[in-house]
């Protein structure tokens, strides 16, 4: 049995996730106030942690000359079917290109022409190197006032419930709790606010090479939607998990197409030499469905057409790859075959949950917050605001910054108003210890984490709308899913770790339960087809207008309560309700 | 896809291990000393961080067999002002591709 000691620290601000968002909020705030204790809970290292880590190829989100934010509002709202917050999507939109320069301020290299412009891939996208973009932003957060701590994974939040003048409770967020990954120790927060900025939740389903290469996915393993669950569970409001991203990828190395498709002009063709992507559309979800639907007819494999680019442009790609996925440059160089001689296979991916490609996430107000109060949250788990990318996360970094500098301006510190409210959240505290301790006891288990994540992935895959079923999901089957995962949460309950590092993969494979039995709600919720593979429900294959609206979630007494809501537009300014 | 570790060049520094984005590497002791080893080859994600750090190319990429793997590994190192990838082939050809931080890619 291990010797588990609890360290206590106390910040004005809780920033959950030192990755892209995490790091920039952190270094927007300290500018605003230097005063403001801010400390960053990272569970690997804010050096690479997070999606950046291998580097990022281009700035995708950006506004050229001739265009405008609202522009992109129209872009990101006709990619996603409509269900977008026009309000948030602007906001962002308006910070763009200053978070943009703001970066380069920090050291990023961003392609200029003999005009000293920005060299452009699309109206919206920019050429950079960006293999370092995130030991830059890991730089820009290492401010006086910001205490980083590495290794440390936060698994619960803390609040305290008290009566609102009419008597009704108001949860104010507390801290959070959370573990040393590597030494034996717990920590306890205290903070005025906390910022989640976690990924999004890679992991739920069955990966495209389920076996030795099993973590060669799009968004990092690493990524298991820690803070979708503790948001949840704390009963935060959520919306739009079923909008899904899968991503369209090279086959194998699950390596980006964009750099092919957008960098040298490659056409998606079939088995059969026929250009098919303008069959089925070019939005994100359509050039998806578009290789799924050429595959199930029979016309796969399906490639990218680089066969007879020149080899310049080949030596290009090969070191364009290495500054983000070195993987599909190792597989051209080991084949002896490049994409000039060769045309790049694809395939999609398995289902993600990720609020900086689609709108899946936390329902926040125009200004970032939450439904409880003291929670924030922005990047890739914040909601409603889908084609983020880089600089939409730091934009929303800002926004959230600005924010928490306003709400804390008042005096206040970490302390609670009463006895009653000191009670409550120490025994809450003593509670998430007591599990932790739980986990570590030297009892035996049945199952490891490792065996519960599979079961989970491959429930998922068949039952709720994987790979094997072409993305495709029927009522039925989330009935089946729904059983099937609840039926794992007791088991992922008595598994037991031998080291901190085990009780780390505990916690990830129950944070990935609690998003996966969102998903399934929101999936059974939306009773349309509103996008193609990414949300495809067999029952209800068509697009019906009256779900042009939210479907959001709440989670409470052990249930997931629907709330459907009204689009919100550009020009509104949205403020929670009670 | 996963990284392996030559124990021949690995110093038990630790750079690499404080980078890992998935906490999967730690320093051991062992038959040869203390050494990097990987918790769990399965587990990486292929992001070569690691091999960024180590200053002594001891951290070699590879591709599963499951993936198209045919033997080769890839190294890194920071050469001239110049990130260095070098891959060997199990032929033991090498192939070399160098990228300057300073440039922009041009797609």
């Amino acid at each position: 049995m291990m010797n588990l000691k609890t360290e206590y620290i106390t910040a004005d601000l809780l920033i959950v996730g030192g990755g892209t968002a995490g790091c920039y909020a952190a270094r927007v705030l300290s500018l605003l106030n230097p005063d403001i204790g801010v400390v960053i809970a990272e569970k690997a290292n804010v050096k690479r942690s997070g999606c950046l880590a291998a580097g990022v190829n281009a700035l995708n989100a950006y506004i050229t000359e001739g265009h405008t934010p609202e522009d992109y509002v129209v872009y990101a709202a006709d990619d996603a079917g409509g269900i977008v917050r026009g309000d948030l999507l602007l906001s962002i939109a308006r910070e763009l290109n200053g978070v943009t320069s703001d970066l380069e301020s920090l050291g990023l290299v961003i392609l200029r022409d003999e005009n000293g412009k920005y060299v452009s891939r699309g109206w919206r996208n920019i050429k950079i190197n960006g293999e370092n973009i995130k030991p830059l932003l890991a730089s820009a957060a290492a401010r006086p006032n910001v205490r980083i701590f590495n290794n440390v994974n936060i698994t619960d939040l803390l609040w305290t419930d008290s009566p609102d003048g009419e008597g009704r409770p108001i949860r104010k967020i507390r801290g959070a709790a959370g573990f040393d990954v590597l030494s034996e120790k717990a920590y306890v927060f205290r903070a005025r606010a906390v910022l989640i900025a976690t990924g999004g939740a890679a992991g739920l389903y069955r990966p495209n090479n389920p076996g030795f290469s099993r973590h060669k996915m799009w968004y990092p393993p690493f990524n298991t939607g820690a803070g979708y669950a503790m948001g949840i569970r704390a009963g935060a409001e959520m919306t739009t998990f079923e909008m899904r991203f899968i991503a369209l990828r090279c086959k194998d190395t699950i390596a980006p197409t964009g750099t092919i498709a957008q960098g040298v002009g490659a056409r998606q063709v079939n088995s059969r030499h026929e250009i098919y992507e303008h069959k089925y559309g070019l939005r994100t979800s359509e050039r998806l469905w578009g290789t799924v639907t050429e595959k199930s007819l029979g016309n796969g494999p399906c490639y990218l057409q680089t066969r007879g680019i020149d080899k310049t442009a080949e030596e290009d790609l090969l070191r364009a790859y290495l500054n983000m996925a070195p993987s599909q440059t190792l597989k051209w160089l080991e084949n002896g075959m490049g994409p000039s001689e060769e045309n790049v296979e694809i395939e999609g991916t398995e289902p993600y949950i990720v609020g900086g490609h689609t709108a899946s996430g936390y329902w926040t107000d125009t200004e970032r917050r939450t439904t409880i109060a003291g929670l924030y949250a922005a990047g890739d788990v914040a909601g409603g605001a889908p084609q983020k990318y880089v600089t939409g996360a730091l934009a929303e970094a800002k926004i959230v910054a600005e924010t928490i500098n306003g709400d804390l301006a008042f005096p206040g510190d970490a302390e609670c108003s009463s006895e009653s409210e000191d009670r409550a959240l120490a025994e809450r505290t003593a509670g998430i210890i007591d599990t932790y301790r739980r986990h570590l006891s030297d009892a035996t288990a049945v199952f490891s984490a490792g065996e519960i994540e599979e079961a989970m992935q491959k429930v998922m895959d068949q039952y709720a709308g994987g790979i094997s079923s072409g993305y495709q999901y029927s009522l039925a089957g989330l009935r089946v899913a729904r059983e099937r995962i609840a039926g794992l949460v007791p088991l992922a309950e008595n598994l037991r770790a031998s080291s901190m590092y085990e009780l780390l993969q505990i916690y990830e494979v129950k944070e990935r339960l609690t998003v996966c039995q969102a998903l399934l709600a929101h999936l059974e919720a939306r009773r349309e087809t509103r996008w193609h593979s990414f949300q495809e429900n067999a029952d209800y294959p068509e697009r019906n207008d009256e779900f042009r609206k939210y479907v959001n979630s709440r989670y409470e007494n052990g249930e997931f309560h629907i709330i459907f809501r009204p689009l919100i537009d550009a020009g509104e300014r949205y403020e929670h309700q009670n | 896809m996963s990284i392996r570790i030559d124990k021949s060049k690995c110093t038990g520094c630790g750079a690499c291990t404080r980078v890992c984005p998935g906490n999967l590497l730690q320093i051991k002791e062992g038959n040869e000393g203390r050494k990097c080893s990987i918790r769990c080859s399965q587990d990486c994600w292929g992001c070569c961080s690691c091999l960024k750090e180590c200053r002594f190319q001891a951290l070699q990429f590879f591709l599963g067999a499951d993936i198209g793997g045919r033997g080769a590994i890839m190294t890194f190192r920071k050469t001239r002002g110049l990130n260095e990838w070098e891959v060997t082939l199990p032929s033991g050809e090498r192939k070399i591709v160098d990228i300057d931080p300073g440039s922009a890619n041009k797609y």
